[in-house]
């Protein structure tokens, strides 16, 4: 623990460290604010503008969290069915596969297209690249239960269902939540890369992405890093909370590590 | 040779009736590879029957069969006249790694076999704190497996087996992964279950003194393929204590059985990859 605090405060130390060079090199070298303002600009950004800034946090966390949500019950849905028809599952894996191979700047406008601006079409974006390691994780978990584990059951005239219920899906939550922590970082930039093609139809009511594409434009360049660093931390926080929800379920019986599958 | 073949039984016999009957039973993978070949024999009921021999001799296989796990290639298993699969509520199968679901605690593990045959929670739960008891794990039914020894685990395993009352009780090298010390232990605290319950008994297992110990008589497999080489009654008398293992006779019988089982050669047929 004291080891841990010690490297948290030698990290703290670096960013400091890096914000002051930053800002001593912007001072000195003149450079134009539109091209690189200083972190104290940067700072005075959010503070004016962190009304703006909070709507645009708000909505894009929304939509990574619809997107999310629905890449684990289709996830799960989808890796129980795989479970049970292992026919079909080989035949489908592959795909699944595929869609994660598939760059989703490119699916992203054909979405918009069929979907229509709004939220509903952002969050399918970030649903879209959380699917694949929700399946993969998931369905790895599902089906690599030992052999005398399914045999016990089957001892005691356990029904397919029982086992895939009460055998396979409990066995398959570290890998279920190993797939949730990993969708969890990706849902948001998932949510943003759908904004930077959905837009909005009035100003300053975008998410993220939207607004970074908008300010841009503008040249409010203190403004756009705020922006950033407001994704930064929506991203950490999706992080942290797939982190601590994989802890809270299973810190009680759990202890072990697997091997992901991204 | 008479006075010997006479051996004391510690459970009387049901006037020579065969629990579980092995009949010219032939188990081929479909590799191609044969774990068995024309393997007969039977087990009576309330015998202590351990099966040993080298590794490839299909021993785990043959509890399979008897347990309806897996299905023989030609010949007939039965248990107590019925096939193994409508057997199965008279039989429990007791692995060799303690194969405990780590997401359930302690008593939610004994419980398992209960809970999934739908018997009522006020039941199941008496039952459970019973079996609990009876194995001394009282104390740690609400701990989850991983806070558990090696040996504990095992302790669980076994009153998961017990609780729904098994009259045939299957254990494959169940001991194996424990120090000596407490296998010594756990064959004790098995034998003293057996003589309570009168189960029937296969054990499966490599060591020469657990089988001896153990058994009221001992099946010896030939490998490669899976054949009877020798049965075996264990002239040992009974009870048997920890004091028996320190017994000339105990040597003696360990050392008899050693002896057949080196003299114990494979047969031609290689295992196919």
């Amino acid at each position: 623990m004291k080891r841990q605090l010690w490297l948290a405060a030698n990290s703290l130390v670096v960013f400091l460290l890096l914000l002051v060079v930053w800002q001593v090199a912007v001072k000195a070298l003149h450079v134009p604010a539109y091209m690189l303002p200083g972190p104290r600009a940067v700072a005075r950004a959010v503070v004016e503008r962190f009304g703006s800034l909070e709507q645009s946090f708000l909505l894009t966390a929304e939509e990574a969290v619809v997107g999310l949500l629905a890449s684990i019950v289709v996830g799960v849905g989808v890796s129980l069915v795989f479970a049970q028809f292992s026919l079909l599952r080989r035949v489908l894996y592959p795909y699944t596969i595929l869609l994660q191979t598939v760059p989703i700047v490119a699916i992203a406008p054909l979405i918009l297209m069929w979907a229509g601006p709004g939220l509903i079409s952002v969050a399918m974006v970030a649903f879209l690249i959380c699917l694949p390691p929700m399946i993969a994780n998931t369905t790895q978990g599902l089906v690599s239960v030992e052999e005398n584990l399914v045999h016990l059951f089957l001892m005691h005239k356990a029904t397919p269902m029982q086992v895939l219920l009460q055998l396979r899906l409990p066995h398959a939550l570290p890998n279920l939540f190993v797939g949730i922590r990993i969708s969890a970082g990706i849902a948001v930039i998932g949510a943003i890369t759908g904004e930077l093609f959905a837009g909005s139809s009035r100003v300053g009511e975008g998410g993220l992405g939207y607004s970074i594409l908008y300010a841009s434009g503008q040249l409010e360049t203190d403004y756009l890093f705020a922006l950033v660093v407001a994704a930064a931390v929506l991203g950490f926080v999706f992080f942290f909370a797939g982190m601590f929800a994989e802890w809270y379920f299973l810190h009680d019986w759990f202890d072990g590590n697997l091997t992901e599958v991204p | 040779m008479a006075e010997v073949t006479q051996v004391e039984r510690p459970v009387k016999l049901a006037a020579n009736f065969p629990e579980i009957a092995i009949e010219g039973v032939t188990k081929r993978f479909r590799q191609g590879a044969t774990a068995l070949e024309n393997v007969s024999f039977g087990v009576e009921k309330g015998e202590f029957v351990s099966l040993l021999g080298p590794s490839g001799c299909g021993k785990s296989t043959l509890l399979k069969l008897v347990a309806g796990l897996t299905s023989v290639t030609e010949g007939t298993v039965t248990v107590n006249g019925m096939t193994p699969k409508n057997a199965r509520e008279l039989v429990s199968f007791i692995f060799q790694d303690a194969t405990l679901l780590p997401w359930r605690t302690v008593e939610r593990n004994v419980g398992l076999g209960l809970e999934l045959e739908r018997v009522a929670r006020p039941t199941r739960e008496e039952t459970v704190a019973q079996m609990l008891k009876v194995v001394g794990l009282e104390k740690v039914a609400k701990r989850y497996p991983r806070q558990l020894s090696g040996g504990m685990k095992m302790r669980v395993s076994i009153a998961r087996a017990l609780v729904s009352r098994p009259r045939i009780l299957l254990l494959d090298e169940p001991f194996a992964a424990l120090d000596e010390m407490s296998r010594d232990r756990m064959n004790e605290e098995l034998l003293r279950l057996y003589l309570e319950q009168q189960w029937t008994v296969m054990f499966v297992t490599h060591s020469v003194a657990e089988a001896v110990f153990l058994s009221t008589r001992i099946v010896i497999l030939a490998p490669h393929p899976g054949r009877v080489a020798h049965v075996e009654e264990v002239r040992l008398p009974w009870p048997r204590t920890e004091e028996t293992r320190m017994t000339e006779e105990f040597e003696h019988e360990v050392g008899r059985i050693s002896r057949l089982l080196r003299g114990v050669k494979p047969g031609e047929a290689r295992e196919v990859a």
